[in-house]
């Protein structure tokens, strides 16, 4: 199946099985393809839910202009009440607000979600609230001209519900869906029913009264694969540092995931062979472009989980405003808007009391709405930690423990962190930007050491993500932890003096407040060098002063 | 007719079952945290329990849920006032809620189409003698949680605006949910939730096809889904009633008492609000358990939950909280099954 006639389907299937698939999330940029999607979702007259939507918009109220106008009470029905399914464009900016409101009328049987993300890759995904209760996923990204002309006749809607109505799933193979969500690291159990109604519903659409194996297959593959992660507490361990490298230097895809989930199978040990035999018929059934696209949607996954808190500031970034507050006067930047609408409602009344105020707009103190716009603590320490084999062999577990001690220092203060870790040929961003302590954690326990101490790649990643931060109004700073042995130069070669070179380049270009913190037995010339050129104070292991070294970076 | 998902038809999940079915027995235990994956039953267990529990007797149009007449707000008009019996109630505090939907404002409408002053009460005012149910409350507007911290400490809500002074009861049990990967609660908010536990999708397969198996069982046909687990409702609402009964004479004897201090000390939780708690839960449990005082099994039983939320931070310990009281309670009590009187 192209992707293209996939993401049909998964439309046909949202329009057969509407709130039992809950909804769909659609990344794509607005064009031609997006807009045929659309058409194909028409059958579900959905209704477009703007990011701004108010509570008003959003469960009804009253319509202010109206009312004040006729002077009699006039209401207006919430988008919640009227529409049987609701569009979201922009989703990935929607506020946790909007997505926790939205995801609880699903809860209740609300309308059909259909989510546009229009997310570039490292901008992260919609809020998890919503994600997590979008039964279908599909990609419109690649799709040609040429491929939309290849678009298959809408199906006959009315045929297939009847057919959905009694078409049903065999136990057996809902067994195997739920075990294949488990094998994927699935936690919620929502996905694995979505993955079962939207087999059921693959049935109905082409009109048989029992889903087979290919249906499962298929729900599988719009359900499960995009929210595939490993469990935490097994594989990631070892599979996230080799994550973000390129594909190229990994084993062949297929064969690593398969081996996982063969060792998956042995270490769960459930001896259940006969449940084991249809994971692995379910396996067996996946299409063959599954694994890729799980590899895919597994980065992008860990880049979107990693964004709960970070999204927030991304959008603080962006500048935009919080609804405004009930305040005092010279408290805040009023908001002159939403003052006069907090008024508005109140001059019936207030003129009743005072009939020879001869002010046109009876404003009280409680009217005064202040503007607010998202405000955090906007510092973002990066942890760049070397693990190359001359410090693992030296001082790596009290590193870790210094970092572990700065995490929570940084935690205390609500900052943002990040992890960036350099070994053998290069670094890579181990945990983007979050203020999650669980995940800065985990992804620091799991940092495995060994190789060359390639400190100038360590530096030009910081650099990067500096960057990225600084666009996100984050302000970043970095502790480089490191003995200061380079050796490997950016190009990847071992060249001693090449890669020290490289690295006091960099570090005087880098412009970011920053302290080093020797790992090594004693300091390196080098390192006194580098710490120089990043204008950093250098202090060693163990932590003395380390603490008060951190607060002195400038907030 | 239909109800939410049986609260006993809940596959795993013990220690949130448990702790909700603690604070029905008891709701001074003062709320319960859950947090953990999403996709766990949390929201739907929250939504089941209200279901199990016995039905308030409630004042019909009094808009905190007062037992009496009498005991009905001034502000409030009621044009009956007859008593009924009402499902306890349970309330959604959304997300990005405003302050004024939350404790209530001028009533609006009659504002502006009569020019005249009267309170709308809010969601805390609905959930007076009920359940005030918060979705991924580590996500909660920093000022909606404060608000929230001072209603739920002092049982009031005051609302001051246009010269109109309101103040109702609101007396709640907190139930919030949350994931801990999405950021982490304010000390001050967790040490208000009596009890914590952690939730997690459950490994095993069968369980995991169990789950979806009685959910769907439910979805495709609720009425006969919730007739075959009504035996098992009715008996778990008889041991909530019962147990609430016996609560009150219960005796805790000394023993507890010391017991329940030593483990606090033990533990370095601050305040004595664990303490309170520690002991109130165990009572519920001794009262659900069917016993005549507090032991210390029901201690042991309760004590990760009432205290794994208070122990002073120490954010990257490796065992976790949990595994650290488990080890203590052991320290304290001596081992689990040599305490078995």
């Amino acid at each position: 199946m192209t992707p293209w006639a996939l993401a049909l389907r998964a439309a046909d299937l949202l329009c057969v099985a509407r709130g039992e698939l809950g909804g769909l999330w659609l990344r794509a940029r607005p064009g031609p393809a997006r807009d045929a999607l659309l058409d194909r979702l028409a059958p579900l007259e959905p209704r477009r839910c703007p990011p701004g939507i108010t509570d008003a918009g959003l469960f009804g109220g009253i319509d202010l202009a109206q009312a004040l106008a006729s002077g009699r009470l006039v209401g207006r029905a919430g988008l919640l009440d009227t529409a049987p399914a609701l569009l979201l464009p922009m989703a990935e900016r929607t506020e946790t607000g909007l997505a926790g409101r939205l995801a609880a009328a699903r809860d209740a049987g609300g309308p059909v979600l259909v989510a546009l993300d229009e997310a570039a890759p490292d901008e992260g995904a919609p809020p998890a609230p919503l994600t997590e209760r979008l039964g279908a996923f599909a990609v419109l990204d690649g799709i040609a001209l040429a491929d939309l002309a290849e678009t298959p006749p809408p199906p006959d809607l009315a045929a297939a519900r009847a057919v959905h109505a009694r078409a049903r799933v065999p136990d057996a193979l809902a067994a195997a869906l739920v075990a294949t969500a488990a094998r994927l690291g699935i936690a919620t159990l929502r996905a694995p029913r979505f993955a079962i109604a939207a087999a059921r519903a693959n049935a109905a659409l082409d009109g048989r009264d029992e889903a087979n194996e290919d249906d499962a297959a298929l729900a599988v593959r719009l359900c499960l694969a995009h929210r595939g992660t490993s469990p935490p507490e097994t594989e990631e361990e070892q599979e996230a540092p080799d994550e973000g490298t390129e594909d190229g230097a990994d084993a062949p895809p297929d064969r690593t995931d398969a081996d996982r989930g063969r060792d998956d199978g042995d270490a769960e040990g459930d001896g259940d062979a006969g449940a084991d035999r249809l994971v692995e018929a379910a396996r067996a059934a996946l299409p063959p472009g599954l694994l890729a696209t799980l590899r895919a949607a597994r980065a992008r996954r860990d880049a979107a989980a990693s964004s709960g808190a970070g999204a927030r500031t991304a959008s603080a970034g962006r500048g935009r405003p919080l609804p405004p507050r009930p305040g005092r006067a010279g408290a805040g930047r009023i908001d002159a808007a939403a003052t006069l609408r907090a008024a508005a409602p109140w001059q019936t009344l207030r003129r009743r009391a005072a009939p020879d105020d001869p002010r046109r707009l009876l404003l009280r103190p409680g009217d005064i709405r202040l503007a607010r716009s998202e405000r955090r603590t906007d510092r973002l320490v990066i942890f760049a930690v070397d693990a190359s084999g001359s410090a693992a062999m030296s001082r790596m577990a009290e590193a870790k423990g210094a970092i572990e001690g700065l995490l929570s220092d940084s935690y205390a203060a609500r900052d943002h962190v990040a992890l960036v870790a350099f070994r053998r040929e290069g670094a890579e961003v181990l945990l983007p930007p979050t203020r999650s302590l669980t995940q800065s954690r985990r992804r620091l326990r799991a940092l495995p050491g060994g190789g060359g101490t390639p400190l100038a790649a360590a530096l030009a990643e910081v650099a990067d993500l500096a960057d990225r931060a600084r666009r996100a109004g984050l302000t970043p700073s970095l502790v480089l932890l490191t003995d200061g042995r380079a050796n490997i130069a950016l190009d990847g070669t071992a060249d001693r003096a090449r890669a020290s070179a490289e690295a006091e380049e960099l570090a005087r270009g880098l412009g970011l407040p920053a302290l080093v913190v020797d790992t090594g037995t004693r300091t390196a010339p080098a390192l006194r060098a580098l710490a120089a050129a990043l204008g950093a104070p250098l202090v060693s292991l163990p932590r003395a002063g380390m603490e008060a070294a951190l607060t002195e970076l400038p907030r | 007719m239909t109800g939410p998902f049986p609260f006993t038809a809940i596959v795993g999940q013990d220690d949130m079952t448990r702790a909700l079915v603690l604070t029905a027995v008891d709701p001074r235990i003062g709320g319960v945290l859950v947090m953990g994956d999403r996709g766990t039953g949390k929201s739907t267990a929250v939504r089941a329990l209200a279901h199990l529990l016995p039905p308030i007797r409630a004042v019909a149009d009094c808009p905190v849920n007062s037992a009496r007449p009498a005991d009905m707000p001034d502000w409030a008009e009621a044009a009956d006032t007859r008593v009924v019996s009402r499902p306890t109630p349970v309330v959604d505090l959304p997300l990005g809620a405003g302050e004024d939907r939350v404790t209530g404002a001028l009533d609006i409408e009659r504002a502006l189409t009569m020019g005249e002053k009267a309170f709308q009460p809010g969601l805390l005012a609905r959930a007076n003698r009920g359940y005030l149910y918060i979705d991924e409350v580590n996500l909660l507007e920093d000022h909606l949680v404060d608000l929230l911290l001072d209603v739920a400490q002092s049982g009031r809500n005051v609302v001051e605006r246009e010269g109109l002074s309101i103040s109702h009861p609101a007396r709640f049990v907190l139930v919030g949910s949350g994931n801990p990967e999405e950021g982490e609660l304010r000390p001050q908010l967790l040490d208000r939730f009596g009890l914590m536990v952690e939730v997690s999708s459950p490994r095993d397969i069968d369980t995991r096809v169990e789950v979806i198996r009685r959910r769907d069982a439910y979805e495709r046909a609720p009425a006969a889904f919730l007739r075959d687990w009504k035996p098992a409702e009715a008996a778990l609402r008889r041991d909530i009633l019962a147990a609430r009964k016996r609560i009150a004479r219960l005796d805790t004897p000394e023993a507890a008492l010391r017991d329940c201090a030593a483990l606090c000390v033990a533990l370095g939780s601050d305040g004595l609000r664990g303490e309170l708690t520690l002991l109130r839960a165990a009572r519920a449990a001794a009262a659900l358990a069917g016993a005549d005082e507090v032991g210390r099994d029901h201690l042991r039983d309760v004590a990760a939950m009432a205290l794994q939320h208070r122990l002073r931070r120490d954010p990257m310990d490796e065992s976790g909280s949990r595994t650290r009281i488990d080890r203590i309670v052991g320290e304290v009590f001596g081992p689990a099954p040599a305490t078995a009187e």
